[in-house]
């Protein structure tokens, strides 16, 4: 992760990110492959980098690659067990490391603070991306895409500013969940 | 899946529902709860049934999931507790999550989400918008099942010190 000092404060690595959006998109097309040229195309990016995280991926054994004529990736993960945090550890080190430098500056007490402070960011950081799977990004994009799509009916107590009773319903319907 | 909401039973499929505790619950409850974290504490739930099973009970939800064939063996499928609380923390009024837990052999059946949903119906119906709960951030299943329901990070975060 990248720090900022302005705008957003993490900032995933464009590998990371290009990874994450690899993956999302061949679990929109479940069974069906996708090649490089058409993930980079949608995202803007060149088919040189995204090949680089395609092949990362396909060590790690979340991608398959076909071969032959309309070859492609297929996604080869448990969309339901895989995190944000288990792909974007495969292009940036998330360890918990601890945030102290070597420099006589973060020897001071000054500076073993501001490493807390840092350590505290980036735990949350972690557990946010962990607590995420594939399969729940996908679910909130295809329900905010259906959101978008299809005006939302008025809730009687809230007037449609919320409303859940669409979303518990919606969500209860779908199988396999925990 | 049908709600019937002035019977406050809600049927997932023709052999489960979920419904208020009772009484007779509380040792499957009991046993689920030990099962699940291999720690027994019957008086605690037994106190938890006293004041959230039997007390204010237009704000304070404690439901179960049952199997509707009755066998002594798979009973009850899971629990979850939570109530209306208003004004802490300066949040207007809520429904907090505080206990939810499912039979480990019915996990990935839908009887989580079915209690979710169960008592966000409830909160709904008090008048109430937001749900909230807390969950650790090494839980990862707790975690990845309540972020699979559309739960996020919210405006607080907790806080806390040892004690010298």
């Amino acid at each position: 992760m990248e720090s900022h000092a302005g705008g957003d404060v993490m900032r995933l690595q464009i590998s990371t990110r290009l990874a994450i959006f690899a993956v999302l998109e061949l679990t929109a097309r479940q069974g069906r492959q996708l090649s490089v040229a058409e993930i980079g195309e949608k995202y803007g990016v060149s088919s040189h980098h995204l090949a680089k995280v395609m092949h990362v991926m396909g060590r790690a054994g979340l991608v398959r690659a076909i071969r032959g004529a309309g070859g492609g990736y297929q996604f080869a993960g448990n969309a339901r067990r895989i995190t944000l945090l288990d792909v974007a550890q495969l292009f940036e080190d998330l360890s918990s490391v601890e945030q102290q430098g070597n420099g006589p500056v973060d020897a001071t007490p000054e500076g073993q603070m501001l490493s807390e402070v840092l350590d505290e960011i980036d735990d949350i950081a972690r557990a946010t991306l962990g607590s995420i799977t594939i399969a729940t990004m996908r679910k909130l994009i295809d329900r905010r895409e259906t959101g978008r799509a299809r005006p939302r009916k008025p809730s009687r107590r809230t007037g449609g500013a919320h409303a859940p009773e669409l979303t518990a319903i919606s969500l209860f319907r779908e199988p396999n969940r925990p | 899946m049908t709600m019937h909401t002035n019977a406050q039973i809600t049927e997932i499929s023709p052999v489960v529902r979920v419904r208020r505790v009772q009484a007779t619950d509380i040792p499957y409850v009991i046993a689920l709860d030990t099962r699940v974290t291999r720690l027994a504490k019957a008086e605690y739930w037994n106190d938890v049934f006293r004041r959230y099973g039997k007390q204010r009970r237009h704000e304070r939800f404690f439901l179960v999931a049952e199997n509707r064939t009755q066998r002594a063996d798979a009973r009850l499928l899971g629990f979850i507790i939570g109530e209306i609380r208003a004004w802490e923390f300066g949040s207007t009024p809520c429904g907090w999550v505080f206990a939810l837990s499912v039979e480990p052999k019915m996990r990935l059946h839908g009887v989580g989400s079915a209690l979710l949903e169960a008592i966000a119906g409830e909160f709904r119906n008090a008048g109430v918008s937001k749900m909230r709960t807390m969950v650790a951030r090494d839980g990862r299943l707790p975690m990845l099942f309540f972020r699979s329901e559309g739960m996020i990070a919210g405006p607080y975060i907790q806080l806390e010190k040892d004690l010298d």
